[in-house]
């Protein structure tokens, strides 16, 4: 049965500190909010899992949330690094962060075998690639059938998804539309689900019978944070905050002003949106 | 017209695509090449982004792979899962388009850590969508500018395999795409060569030296028996460039929320 949370109850209920959970949203539909949310409330030890750890795990890592990180892409897109992903790989700042790194190709095989209840994913990926040498959670894997060497690696199956949506309808049903990511996948992969929506509707407005759907019984949590994506964007809603994006690269930079700006924009008892 | 290295390099790398081409595009120079080459000689071309929009068509040049541009502009979008398994794996692509940190003599890639990769000294963002774009698209452009620091004997680390140790060590690891044909850059365009897949410079832009190019990169690099003379950017090409930068400025650099 789907709940119907405000985002601090949400939080508080479904992240535990040491849990493993995935923020998803490829660029688009990210969960900012939420992420927000458990860096106030101060969760430790999180594995966080997401193929683009982009802002939102920046932020996490800076604020000392996160014991390992698990990612295929880690830079500002389109403007560099993350420089508090940097700092903690590279000094340990705040604290040693442990790193699990895959291709793209290979974290979204690994969502999908999650949601298939699959042990692994198998995948034509790696050839030639350091990657395997020093990820021992990449280990190739004989075809029975043709016997060629295929790449394996686990499936993701989180404690907890987060992911932003559209919007959902009284009964907790969700629709998202545009860029779709990964989103189904990690709901069906997690043992939890909480879903942070624009906007709770009477009818659903589905566009289309083929149009991407949550039935509310795969979901935990519902919760209503409008512009709970931004700077990243909801399509249809707003668009993507590039010059924030662009502003991030300055503001992360430094430890000391990321962490005033963390103070002043985040920490501070906010209202339900934070404005970036 | 005057112009800039770093427009050539585009102009160039546009240019090496054509209208049938399916291609995988990376974000930056690759994406400002691609939408060139569409909004000039080639039309028709599929532009699929690995956000999952297949024949995105857009406006202005997005930011990050996964920008609405795209996603309004494409023919379809699909769930990455799906882009990664059906699309790219599946064989359907004619051409990966790529950037990177650093590349070496057999066209490996490094994007992701400079150092070793335990304790690096500089931590890159990591390959991404790279890796396997290199190894099932049916070929592959590199476009980067040279530098001695770019273009380096070794890569520290390689994300993304070209050639390997050279000859046929794709063959050997049952990699049965062509790999990274042409690598375009600020000063040149090099190819692999047929037998040792070390890459050689086959053309020099306009007003390049042979030394210019010696200098700006990491080994003692070869030029092939004939070295042709990259043709300038024409007035048509520098325009459509130009517009596509100057709307893409206006666009990203108008969204609101700059603070701080």
């Amino acid at each position: 049965m789907t709940e119907f949370l405000a985002l601090r109850e949400a939080i508080a209920a479904y992240v535990h500190d040491g849990s493993t959970i995935a923020l998803e949203g490829f660029t688009h539909l990210i969960p900012f909010a939420a992420g927000h949310e458990i860096i106030r409330q101060q969760k430790r030890n999180l594995t966080l899992v997401r193929m683009t750890p982009d802002l939102i795990y920046d932020q996490l890592i800076g604020m000392g949330c996160a014991r390992k990180l698990i990612f295929s892409w880690g830079g500002n897109p389109g403007v560099g690094s993350l420089h508090r992903l940097r700092d903690a790989v590279e000094h340990g700042w705040p604290r040693p962060l442990e790193i699990e790194e895959h291709s793209h190709a290979a974290m979204a095989a690994a969502y999908g075998a999650g949601a298939a209840g699959l042990p692994c994913a198998i995948l034509r990926a790696y050839q030639g690639s350091d990657l395997p040498r020093y990820n021992p959670n990449i280990r190739s894997i004989t075809c029975p059938f043709t016997g060629e060497q295929l790449a394996a690696v686990p499936a993701i199956r989180p404690d907890l998804a987060i992911i932003h949506a559209q919007r959902a309808d009284r009964a907790g049903n969700v629709l998202i539309e545009g860029i779709v990511g990964v989103q189904k996948e990690v709901v069906l992969a997690a043992r939890h689900a909480i879903v942070t929506v624009e906007e709770i509707v009477d009818d659903l407005r589905a566009p289309s019978p083929n149009s991407v759907v949550l039935p509310s019984w795969t979901v935990s949590a519902v919760v209503a944070v409008p512009g709970g994506a931004r700077p990243s964007y909801a399509h249809g809603y707003y668009r993507r905050d590039n010059a924030f994006y662009t502003a991030w690269d300055a503001l992360s930079r430094d430890r000391e002003r990321f962490l005033r700006w963390m103070e002043e924009h985040v920490l501070r008892e906010c209202p339900a949106v934070p404005q970036p | 017209m005057n112009y800039s290295a770093t427009e050539m390099m585009a102009v160039a790398a546009a240019r090496v695509l054509t209208n049938d081409d399916i291609c995988f595009v990376g974000i930056g120079t690759p994406s400002l090449a691609c939408n060139l080459a569409r909004l000039t000689h080639a039309p028709g071309i599929t532009l699929i982004y690995e956000s999952g929009t297949i024949g995105a068509r857009p406006h202005v040049l997005p930011l990050s792979i996964g920008d609405p541009e795209l996603s309004e502009t494409a023919r379809t979008t699909v769930a990455v899962p799906e882009m990664f398994q059906y699309w790219l794996q599946g064989g359907c692509i004619s051409v990966g388009f790529l950037g990177g940190a650093q590349i070496d003599r057999y066209a490996n890639i490094n994007s992701s850590v400079i150092g070793s990769y335990e304790k690096p000294k500089v931590r890159l963002p990591g390959g991404g969508g790279a890796p396997e774009i290199a190894s099932l698209c049916r070929k592959t452009y590199v476009v980067m500018a040279q530098s001695r620091r770019s273009f380096v004997e070794r890569v520290d680390f390689i994300t993304t395999f070209g050639y390997g140790e050279g000859g046929d060590h794709r063959q050997r690891l049952g990699i049965h795409t062509e790999g990274p044909t042409l690598v375009i850059t600020d000063l040149c365009i090099m190819r692999p060569n047929l037998i040792t897949k070390e890459l050689e410079v086959t053309a020099l832009h306009q007003g390049v030296t042979r030394e210019q190019v010696i200098d700006a990169t990491g080994w003692p690099v070869r030029f092939a028996e004939r070295v042709e003379q990259t043709p300038p950017p024409t007035e048509a090409e520098l325009s459509v460039l130009r517009d596509l930068q100057a709307c893409t400025a206006r666009a990203h650099g108008l969204e609101v929320g700059q603070n701080d």
